[in-house]
């Protein structure tokens, strides 16, 4: 799908456009944010038709508050914390941020590195392999897949962190304001979405492989 | 720097927030280590392919309701024209 016209536009020219009552564009920013949005709403609150109602009604709140976009952030930023305090003031749950951090979680199996007796302690016991043509068609559904999955089982923390940083894109600064998070916190939770969803994908192609070499010289 | 804390510092790296000391040790194990170069080059991949995924459209309904929500909404912003007289 090619990117929406609107989207090259500055985003004082499509804020501009909208009071102007340009429907063409106020229907490519419903096309270009609205995914990214459903996914945001329904990580906040779980269910698909409510994420429905949501979304609809952040839409409505943007509209109506138009005039509150300084330009501070961008205006998808700005879209995504009207969808996140109308999914707040409608489900008066919180996602627990702070909470999450405070647990451990190794990046990748502890299991899978040499012990501290090991010659190399702390080396790869069962290390990645390489994932075979990630360019090729299925490899890609593969990874795919494999990514929808693992970011559904992630707790909501750091569901809402990844799908604002890696799927939506916006920088560390903006994702940070939008959940009322610090920086570290927000370093931390993506580290670790990430690191479980790398380790989905290797799952799923099966990509670990011993190291002989080391567990032949222990 | 082994390779079980070389994986719980990838996202610090690429974001900017290791010491320069941290940086340069965290590139000296990337030369050292066959699999740890490997395992920093997927998380590359891991990033890149979210930022793939692709998205479900949005629903013709949803869409025809926002859109006449969006009519609502600026003809309410209109000033209101008084008929002369």
């Amino acid at each position: 799908m090619p990117a929406p016209r609107a989207m090259a536009l500055p985003d004082a020219e499509i804020v501009a456009a909208l009071k102007r009552g340009d429907e063409a564009v106020f229907m490519d920013l419903v096309d270009a944010y609205t995914p990214g949005l459903m996914r945001m709403a329904q990580t906040v609150v779980g269910d698909p038709a409510a994420a429905d109602e949501i979304v609809q009604e952040a839409w409505f709140a943007a509209l109506r508050g138009i005039d509150g976009f300084d330009g501070r952030s961008s205006l998808k930023a700005w879209v995504f914390r009207v969808l996140l305090n109308t999914a707040k003031a409608r489900d008066s749950h919180s996602i627990a941020f702070s909470a999450a951090v405070g647990e451990t979680e190794p990046a990748v199996d502890p299991d899978r590195f040499l012990g501290p007796n090991h010659r190399f302690p702390g080396g790869w016991m069962m290390a990645p392999s390489e994932w075979h043509g990630p360019d090729d068609e299925f490899v890609r559904g593969e990874i795919r897949a494999s990514i929808l999955r693992a970011i559904d089982q992630l707790s909501e923390a750091q569901r809402a962190v990844i799908t604002m940083r890696d799927v939506e894109g916006f920088p560390a600064e903006e994702v940070s304001a939008a959940l009322g998070i610090s920086d570290g916190t927000q370093r931390v939770l993506l580290h670790r979405a990430r690191s479980r969803v790398r380790g989905a994908i290797e799952t799923q192609l099966g990509a670990v492989e011993p190291n002989t070499f080391a567990l032949e010289h222990s | 720097m082994n390779c079980k804390q070389f994986v719980e510092l990838v996202t610090d790296y690429f974001e900017g927030a290791l010491s320069n000391e941290d940086v340069q040790r965290f590139e000296e194990h990337i030369d050292d280590c066959f699999w740890c170069e490997r395992y920093l080059e997927q998380m590359r991949t891991t990033i890149d392919s979210a930022g793939r995924i692709d998205e479900d459209s949005i629903s013709p309904d949803a869409k025809d309701s926002l859109l006449h929500a969006f009519r609502d909404w600026h003809s309410g912003q209109q000033p209101q024209v008084r008929e002369p007289g």
